[in-house]
């Protein structure tokens, strides 16, 4: 078996705490928080162009929406004197309109004052409380929790649940540019990109940056994790800030984005999920949500025009594809996803936990099965999509060095083209997608759910996916020899596309057809109570599952692999 | 304007000295100093000594290089005026030197095809949409520059050199490409209109080769204003259905860069695709044409490609299927009108 991946637990890079990015940053909240704050507001001012009737509209649809949400949605963290302030806001806002003494440019004054209000208090609010010593506890927390859920497996009884027989990088396989990551996060400041499928992935990426002996990265949170007091202590503590996803006015969204920019700016290395969130369909991320993606291109920009034109000013992208033969929470996501895209045409079967015998056995499999977990780090970019050599240059297809400051400039100087940044955005949007199918690793399970799931497709090509999804279990039933066979076909598709670059394998495709097969079947979504792939006495391969089997299949959807049905 | 004066500083690189890059340098040079690039050396000296290319005069503010490095060092701003069949290869030879800063605008219509090591379009018989590219993808594709914008619109040399009134489009996805092409040509006698779909635009320029061809064979044959308005109106829905399946937009196409190009094409003898439709209608085979043609008509290679895609793409185009016949399989050319005629049209206008 290959074992290019990485075992050994790595040095820090910055051995002293105090000189971590996210300390400097919590040491210096308070000053930050402002800076954000008046960022924000220039970014508002400047998007309603100055225009004091345009910016009373936004602060008034804030302030409804706002109002709104207090009352139709409020969660356990929301800060008490929430109706108190709007209300003053509302106050403010109603003074100005009535006040007839005002001129133009006192209303302008005064609605600026008002926005100066609210972006500070939504620049608190996002800001982390990152805590160095509750970060060190976090970690062996999670660090355990990760060994019970894979290292059961081997060490047979009770026991196991506290036997370190089995340590975690057996288990999670971290390939890929790992020693890269590592150089360019003490020179330059890093931005890593991961595809995100289960609830573990936030958790799992925190860990892996601390094996990689990396400080802790900034990541964005939903505010809902906030709602549970033990959450918000790990969320803190992995230095999370705060993302309200109920908050969609134009001051909290450029807030936010402020916040993220001048963190980046600030030398924080961050960590967001493109796809925004887990993808409920099971395919790679193909449309990222770009508003945070900017962000990126932005704090570069930024450097620039400040004169950091040397690699500590620079920004690397690093994209991350993790790999599971399950994710928990697949029959959810997918019933989300099949609902949204088929609607009135989908309805729900009957519920997962259906019986107390699924049950058991779900939690037996839980504490005595382990799976296998593989973080790929792909190659660093700059932040338009160029690679960068281990000296944090960026190099073009011909591995020519460039400077990305290039990209900002025109007649000779760095110059500021929103329109040119959306553009630059898409680009690297696109980049990382196709970095993400590069470096993703197929698993056995992922190979047999799509065979499957596009066997009995091309059987029933006359079915839409709708009807396809409720076919009687009885029709569903695949000769052993002929699963095999296609198979391989897939396979041999999928070794081409590695050696042309475009995918990668994990090691356990490298043995016989045989026992890739019963590899796969025995690890596809293991956990869950329906299985999406089994074997019937006559060999036969079966499924109890028809939507789980689509969810594991779509792993392997955008390769065009598809057409060798 | 004539005078050197500070407001005339800025350096502006034109690549090709073909019939469209004189006139678009002579365009440039009443604005600001202008560098043109010839591959051949006697040409250089030529215009460097005698103030034309080939014969063609050029503005006093022209000077003329043989170094792609020269050019790219001493110009942000560059025009690429040559013909589509050697596109790739001057956009190769310039890769080396260019930069994320350099900013390219094209004027090439044509297409070029991406395909793996050792095959022909002869060996693949079809062509996915990724494997055709516009002059702009050639570049992105080539080279690290990224604003990129193309020049398309009714653009006959012959008349812009007179400096009779005319207009054009500036295609780019960047609004500061846009902004800067405009600033540079927009004089009294030339408008310049913007376009954030380069793709559509670009598309319209190639797939009106393929209907000029068409006209040209209506003229050859004698057949009048009708048959030309009928060509004209049918040609443009084909050209937004290819357009479309290939990644444009309908606005382009009923566009400046599209029908306003189609309609000057159509009604210009000097074109060398009206040429090649005339001279099959009268008799001639292709090869005896292409023989004679100092320069390829882009529209036959437009044709061979279209028609290579239009098996994977699942939509017809009747003219250009009809046209590739013609050239390719020996139909002749009135029999190929015979079945235009008889063709199954349904509707008149079936996409706004």
């Amino acid at each position: 078996m290959e074992e290019n991946y990485i075992k050994h637990r790595h040095e820090p890079i910055i051995p002293r705490q105090d000189e971590w990015p996210v300390v400097k940053l919590a040491r210096e909240r308070k000053d930050f928080v402002k800076k954000v704050a008046e960022m924000a507001e220039k970014r508002v001012l400047s998007l309603t162009g100055d225009n004091p009737e345009i910016l009373k509209e936004e602060l008034e649809t804030t302030l409804y929406r706002e109002k709104l949400r207090i009352k139709q949605n409020p969660w356990a963290v929301d800060p008490d004197d929430e109706a108190q302030f709007w209300n003053e806001v509302k106050q403010a806002l109603l003074q100005i309109n009535t006040d007839s003494h005002l001129r133009k440019a006192g209303k302008a004054k005064a609605y600026r004052e008002v926005l100066q209000k609210i972006t500070n208090r939504y620049s608190a609010e996002i800001a982390s409380n990152f805590k160095a010593s509750h970060y060190k506890f976090t970690r062996r927390v999670v660090t355990f929790g990760f060994s019970r859920l894979l290292n059961a497996a081997r060490v047979k009884g009770f026991k196991s649940i506290f036997s370190n027989q089995y340590t975690l990088q057996d288990k999670i396989q971290i390939t890929g540019h790992t020693d890269q990551i590592r150089d360019l996060a003490t020179k330059g400041t890093i931005v890593m990109v991961p595809t995100h499928f289960s609830n573990l992935d936030s958790i799992l990426i925190g860990w892996i940056i601390s094996v990689l002996g990396m400080p802790p990265f900034i990541y964005g949170a939903g505010l809902n994790l906030f709602n549970i007091s033990i959450f918000a202590y790990f969320m803190n503590a992995l230095g999370a800030y705060k993302v309200d996803r109920r908050k969609k006015n134009l001051l909290y969204l450029e807030t936010l984005k402020s916040y993220s920019k001048e963190a980046i700016q600030f030398g924080c290395h961050s960590l967001f999920f493109p796809g925004g969130t887990r993808s409920r369909s099971g395919m790679i991320e193909s449309k990222l949500k770009l508003g945070l993606l900017s962000t990126a291109i932005e704090a570069q920009r930024a450097n620039f025009e400040n004169g950091i034109n040397d690699v500590s000013g620079k920004i690397f992208i690093v994209p991350v594809t993790i790999n599971y033969h399950f994710v928990l929470e697949a029959p959810g996501l997918i019933r989300d996803y099949l609902s949204m895209t088929g609607q009135e045409r989908y309805y729900k079967e009957n519920d997962e936990f259906s019986t107390s015998y699924k049950i058991s056995k779900f939690l037996v499999k839980f504490f005595t099965k382990g799976s296998d977990i593989s973080v790929s780090i792909g190659q660093a970019m700059d932040v338009l999509g160029n690679y960068v050599d281990q000296d944090g240059n960026s190099l073009d297809k011909r591995g020519r060095i460039i400077h990305t400051r290039d990209y900002f400039v025109s007649e000779g100087k760095v110059t500021v083209d929103p329109q040119r940044e959306e553009e630059y955005t898409h680009m690297l949007g696109k980049r990382i997608v196709e970095e993400f199918h590069r470096i993703n690793r197929v698993f056995s399970s992922h190979l047999v759910a799509f065979v499957a799931f596009e066997m009995l497709k091309a059987r029933n090509s006359k079915l839409d996916l709708f009807d396809l999804i409720r076919l009687p279990e009885e029709e569903i039933s695949i000769p052993y020899e002929e699963f095999k066979a296609a198979c391989q076909l897939v396979m041999d598709k999928i070794l081409e596309l590695k050696s042309q670059n475009l995918i990668d394998v994990a090691p356990h495709l490298n043995r016989s057809m045989d026992e890739i097969i019963h590899h796969g079947l025995d690890n596809v979504g293991m956990y869950h109570a329906k299985r999406p792939l089994i074997r019937s006495t006559k060999g036969d391969i079966l499924t109890e599952d028809m939507s789980l089997l689509y969810f594991y299949h779509n792993r392997l959807h955008g390769y065009g692999l598809e057409k060798l049905f | 304007m004539a005078s050197k004066n500070s407001s005339k500083q800025k350096l502006i690189g034109v690549v090709g000295a073909g019939s469209f890059g004189v006139a678009i340098a002579n365009m440039l040079a009443e604005k600001n100093e202008v560098m043109l690039y010839a591959r051949k050396e006697e040409v250089i000296e030529e215009i460097n000594q005698e103030h034309s290319a080939s014969g063609r005069p050029l503005h006093e503010s022209i000077r003329g290089t043989f170094s792609a490095e020269e050019l790219c060092q001493s110009c942000e701003v560059l025009f690429f005026m040559i013909p589509s069949s050697a596109f790739l290869e001057v956009v190769r030879k310039f890769a080396p030197y260019l930069y994320p800063y350099h900013l390219i605008i094209h004027g090439t219509k044509g297409l070029a095809i991406n395909l793996p090591e050792g095959k022909t379009l002869e060996s693949v018989q079809s062509l996915k949409r990724s494997q055709i590219l516009t002059m702009s993808e050639v570049i992105l594709q080539e080279t690290v520059a990224v604003r990129v914008g193309c020049l398309a619109g009714p653009n006959i040399s012959k008349e812009l050199s007179l400096g009779q009134p005319a207009a054009t489009v500036v295609a780019s996805r960047y609004n500061e490409v846009i902004l800067e092409g405009q600033k540079l040509l927009r004089s009294e006698r030339f408008q310049v209109y913007g376009n954030s779909d380069i793709i559509g635009v670009e598309l319209s320029g190639v797939l009106k080769n393929i209907i000029a061809i068409a006209a040209g064979a209506l003229a050859g044959l004698g057949l009048g204003e009708n048959a030309k308005g009928l060509l004209i109106s049918r040609g443009m829905v084909e050209m937004v259905h290819l357009s479309k399946a290939l990644g444009g937009s309908v606005q382009s196409v009923i566009g400046l860069a599209g029908v306003g190009d189609l309609v000057t094409t159509c009604n210009s003898v000097d074109s060398r695709n009206f040429t090649v439709g005339y001279r099959l209608a009268k008799g001639e085979t292709l090869d005896q044409i292409l023989e004679t043609m100092e320069e390829v008509a882009e529209g036959v290679n437009t044709i061979r490609v279209i028609n290579a895609f239009l098996k994977t793409a699942g939509i017809r185009a009747p003219i250009t299927e009809n046209l590739h016949r013609v050239l390719f399989e020996d139909l002749s050319i009135e029999e190929s009108l015979q079945f235009l005629m008889k063709y199954p049209f349904s509707v008149d206008v079936d996409f706004v």
